[in-house]
């Protein structure tokens, strides 16, 4: 098996927008399983574009995205249901679903035509209740949860669909310091554990840095991709935000406000 | 786990409701008859006036069982509706389909008269009034899906909906102004509501579409759940959007349109009973939701119905203003008390 099979993840020359008007181009990455990658960039850049392209919410407008060995626009719903999973930025339309409730939608792709739950179903429920420490707030409606908690819902929702590739938009918005760590702390755990590959955009970039085994840095011109270290050394994080305002320390990695 | 299992009690107690609310339903009426003579004939037994057997088979049971189809029918597709659009207070009305059926029964009852001058029509009465009334919410309900096709936003369409209710009622007013007192007179009575006024071939046909709606609505149960998360989330777990919001409109399409068609506007039951439901029921789960949703409505419009009869008298209330009087509260009540109505 070559690389390239491996990858679970691999996109080539691709552009994203919205009909005619084109948000990025020139983005290629590609990675293996059980990897957390971030995507950082300045507002607008594109990062959530990228993310509803890759979760097929949206069409790509050139280049190619494979996900495995398949293209992903020659998934079927079904097929991508049970391949990638995902968190948005929206709340929940419902918020008198129950804890429990909510992931057990989670395991909808895999359940018969009523949505009756298997003992296999049960036991993925249980054990995404397990990870992210929901256990006690399991009867707890969605309106009664806080910010965090109600994160900490949504990524056990995505686990419990059990898809190799899990897409998230912004998960630590809203966050405390605390909160951001726990979430991010948890996806790298999930990754590396479960051996799913993560995908996320954020504005977190010194957490990233620490916690993300890849970057994808869109800046708008040769959007680089690889290790957070190897990215420090190229320089590649001081053109994320024009320099007149804040400034990228490579020491500690982090950004400072140039005075 | 919250699976139907877990609500076996509460669906007994509700079983159990509906059969007295039946009983109760069955046993009152304009005539006065004993109510160990109606257990009587509902056994099979022999009673003292020949008449009261003939009024409980041919006029009550009949009516008692449009009454089960109209108010489960009605809350069922006030269920569908909020779930579709994912706001407490969507129900039968809001896609314009009991506009569109009053359109249908407005054009017939009172432009008939008007272009013509003529109501020769009254003697095919009972069906002309359906057809018409169901041609008229099926338009409105063809070009909201057409609609559909080609907006996703759902709060877009909900809007439209209710536009097209705003439009529908215009031209029943401009109508109303010009049509006379007769024809008028028969649009109003129409527009109460009555559920004891269907032959027995007009409950079968409402029997089937009902049917037809439940069906389409317990093969929904899938996407509806997912639709509590919203349409990207129900997008990302394998639920065609378009197809299974197709179905679902198609569903409460027939259920408003067929029920308002034969049994008038009746308001507040697809509105109210989804709420009353979770009360009882709490959770979102629409395989219990959608049984106990059918039931509650039908519990509901029995006791509404013998209400309106004014027991022991021959006065018959219209039965949209016991439901109104009924139902408003309950939207007041779950507002105040509730802060907020969740759905």
């Amino acid at each position: 098996m070559s690389q390239q099979e491996n990858h679970i993840i691999s996109v080539k020359e691709l552009s994203i927008g919205y009909g005619s008007k084109k948000v990025a181009e020139n983005i290629n990455f590609s990675m293996e399983s059980g990897i957390l990658c971030g995507i950082v960039g300045i507002n607008g850049i594109g990062k959530s574009t990228l993310l509803r392209t890759l979760g097929a919410f949206q069409p790509k407008l050139q280049g190619s995205i494979n996900m495995g060995h398949l293209a992903l626009e020659d998934h079927s719903a079904s097929e991508l249901s049970k391949k990638i999973s995902v968190v948005l930025t929206e709340q929940p339309a419902s918020k008198n679903l129950t804890v429990q409730e909510l992931i057990a939608l989670g395991r909808q792709p895999h359940t018969n035509w009523m949505g009756s739950l298997t003992h296999q179903d049960k036991r993925h429920i249980h054990e995404s209740l397990n990870t992210f420490m929901l256990d006690e707030l399991r009867q707890r409606k969605c309106h009664e949860l806080s910010d965090g908690q109600l994160q900490r819902v949504f990524i056990a929702r995505a686990m419990a669909q059990d898809t190799p590739i899990i897409l998230l938009d912004e998960p630590t918005t809203h966050l405390d310091l605390y909160h951001k760590v726990q979430i991010l702390r948890l996806l790298q755990q999930l990754a590396h554990q479960k051996q799913k590959t993560i995908v996320f955009t954020t504005h977190e970039i010194d957490l990233a840095i620490q916690l993300c085994d890849k970057i994808l840095i869109l800046d708008g011109v040769e959007n680089p991709f690889g290790d957070p270290c190897e990215l420090i050394d190229q320089k590649r994080f001081e053109k994320i935000f024009p320099s007149e305002m804040v400034k990228f320390d490579s020491k500690t990695g982090s950004f400072k406000i140039n005075r | 786990m919250n699976s139907p299992r877990s609500y076996r009690i509460a669906f007994v107690m509700i079983l159990i409701a509906l059969f007295f609310a039946w009983l109760l339903n069955v046993s009152s009426g304009s005539v006065s008859i004993p109510f160990f003579s109606t257990l009587a004939t509902l056994f099979g037994q022999n009673v003292e006036v020949d008449s009261w057997q003939y009024i409980i088979w041919n006029y009550r049971i009949p009516k008692a069982f449009t009454s089960i189809l109209v108010g489960g029918g009605l809350s069922l597709s006030g269920l569908l509706m909020q779930t579709l659009f994912r706001n407490p207070l969507a129900g039968p009305f809001v896609l314009g389909i009991s506009s569109g059926a009053s359109l249908g029964a407005a054009l017939l009852l009172m432009g008939t008269s008007l272009l013509t001058g003529v109501t020769s029509l009254a003697f095919f009465q009972d069906i002309s009034l359906a057809v018409a009334a169901s041609v008229g919410s099926f338009l409105v309900l063809m070009v909201v899906i057409g609609v559909a096709q080609r907006i996703k936003d759902t709060m877009a369409l909900l809007i439209i909906g209710l536009m097209f209710g705003s439009i529908t009622s215009a031209l029943v007013s401009i109508l109303a102004y010009f049509s006379n007192a007769e024809s008028l007179q028969r649009f109003i009575f129409w527009s109460f509501g009555s559920v004891g006024n269907l032959s027995t071939l007009q409950v079968y046909i409402l029997a089937g579409i009902v049917f037809l709606g439940i069906v389409l609505s317990v093969l929904s149960i899938k996407p509806l759940n997912a639709y509590l998360l919203g349409e990207n989330y129900a997008q990302s777990l394998g639920v065609s959007i378009r197809k299974s919001r197709f179905v679902i409109i198609i569903a409460t399409g027939l259920l408003a349109g067929g029920i308002t068609a034969f049994a008038g506007p009746i308001a507040f039951i697809g509105l109210a009973v989804p709420h009353l439901t979770r009360q009882i029921f709490d959770t979102m789960e629409h395989r219990v939701l959608i049984p106990a949703v059918f039931l509650y409505g039908a519990i509901l419009m029995l006791l509404c119905d013998t209400l309106a009869q004014l027991p022991n008298s021959a006065q018959v209330l219209p039965i949209n203003v016991l439901t109104s009087l009924v139902g408003a509260p309950v939207v007041i009540w779950l507002l105040v008390r509730k802060r907020k109505m969740i759905f």
